[in-house]
């Protein structure tokens, strides 16, 4: 059986401490790791420029002109950030075409019931309570797997047909 | 035998950070991702906490020093300082950083400057603590490093 490639996490925090913490907790999952400081570097990492609208079309994930040629499975990011929140960071990768499906996770260091009801509502998968901890992170992979799966739709589809057939 | 005195020595050291409450069960997290790869990994964290936190202090320090007193400023300071501090497991610093962040809500300047004070002398015990607890582990050997006792 030809290996799986191994899931890559996109992780935005603006502690330094937190950015060591949650880069090691997902290499010790065995995920590829990409750590960032801001949201708006988390932008430039994943092709897409603060200025782009909502209705960019953009024909593929991975825009050919950016850095970027590694497929970014999940996004985890700190909820306050100077400059731009994991909130609205959130927002602006929900409301882009090429980024919408990428599951995002949010970290907070507070407990708000009102900011965590609108993380999941803007669509966050799940909210971690900081400190971030291996059971949080073992959370990750029903997300990173319904992700893969939708990807192998189309294939599983015509198995199950040709299934169906025999 | 003298592999041994040391071995307990660390252990001693490392029972006493919790006994005293100087740190809490995020610490143990810390240690349980250490491994042969990552051997000096809780240490590594620490040298960030100092790093970041010496910053942060020092901005605590310039901000207190103003009149008056920017509550806002110095609760994001200390928002931050509480984060690293809460990650790292550094319980007693946590706890000051909780009871200052409460005095800026209610503007108390006095309680500020006075949390503070008690602060930077609970980060100063934690910071002494740690660095002797990391550099008896690390002169025992990369097979002491300073991990959880199996």
């Amino acid at each position: 059986m030809a290996p799986q490639q191994q899931f890559h996490v996109l992780a935005v925090d603006d502690s330094i401490i937190d950015r060591k913490l949650i880069e090691r907790l997902l290499k010790t999952s065995s995920y590829q790791v990409t750590v960032v400081d801001s949201g708006s570097k988390a932008l430039e990492f994943l092709g897409l420029n603060e200025d782009e609208q909502m209705d960019q079309d953009v024909s593929s994930v991975l825009p050919s002109d950016h850095q970027q040629d590694l497929e970014v499975n999940l996004i985890i990011t700190d909820y306050w950030m100077p400059g731009m929140t994991g909130y609205e960071l959130l927002r602006k990768i929900k409301q882009s075409k090429s980024l919408k499906d990428i599951p995002v996770v949010i970290m907070s260091s507070e407990n708000v019931p009102s900011r965590i009801n609108r993380c999941l509502k803007e669509g966050a998968e799940e909210f971690f309570l900081k400190p971030v901890q291996m059971s949080d992170v073992n959370k990750l992979k029903p997300h990173l797997l319904r992700g893969r799966a939708m990807e192998d739709e189309p294939i599983i589809n015509k198995i199950e047909a040709t299934l169906e057939v025999i | 035998m003298e592999r041994n005195q040391t071995r307990r020595q660390i252990a001693g050291m490392r029972q006493s950070l919790f006994d005293q409450g100087l740190v809490d069960e995020q610490f143990v997290q810390l240690e349980e991702l250490q491994d042969d790869a990552n051997p000096n990994f809780v240490e590594e964290v620490a040298t960030l906490y100092y790093r970041d936190s010496s910053r942060l202090i020092q901005n605590l320090d310039q901000a207190l020093e103003k009149s008056p007193l920017d509550f806002n400023k110095l609760d994001n300071y200390m928002h931050q300082l509480k984060g690293s501090s809460s990650s790292i497991g550094a319980k007693k610093v946590k706890a000051e950083c909780t009871h200052f962040k409460e005095y800026c809500r209610t503007a108390n300047r006095e309680g500020c400057m006075r949390s503070f004070q008690q602060l930077k002398k609970e980060y100063a015990l934690l910071k002494k603590k740690l660095e002797a607890y990391f550099q008896m582990a690390r002169q025992a050997g990369p097979s002491n490093a300073a991990c959880r006792p199996k």
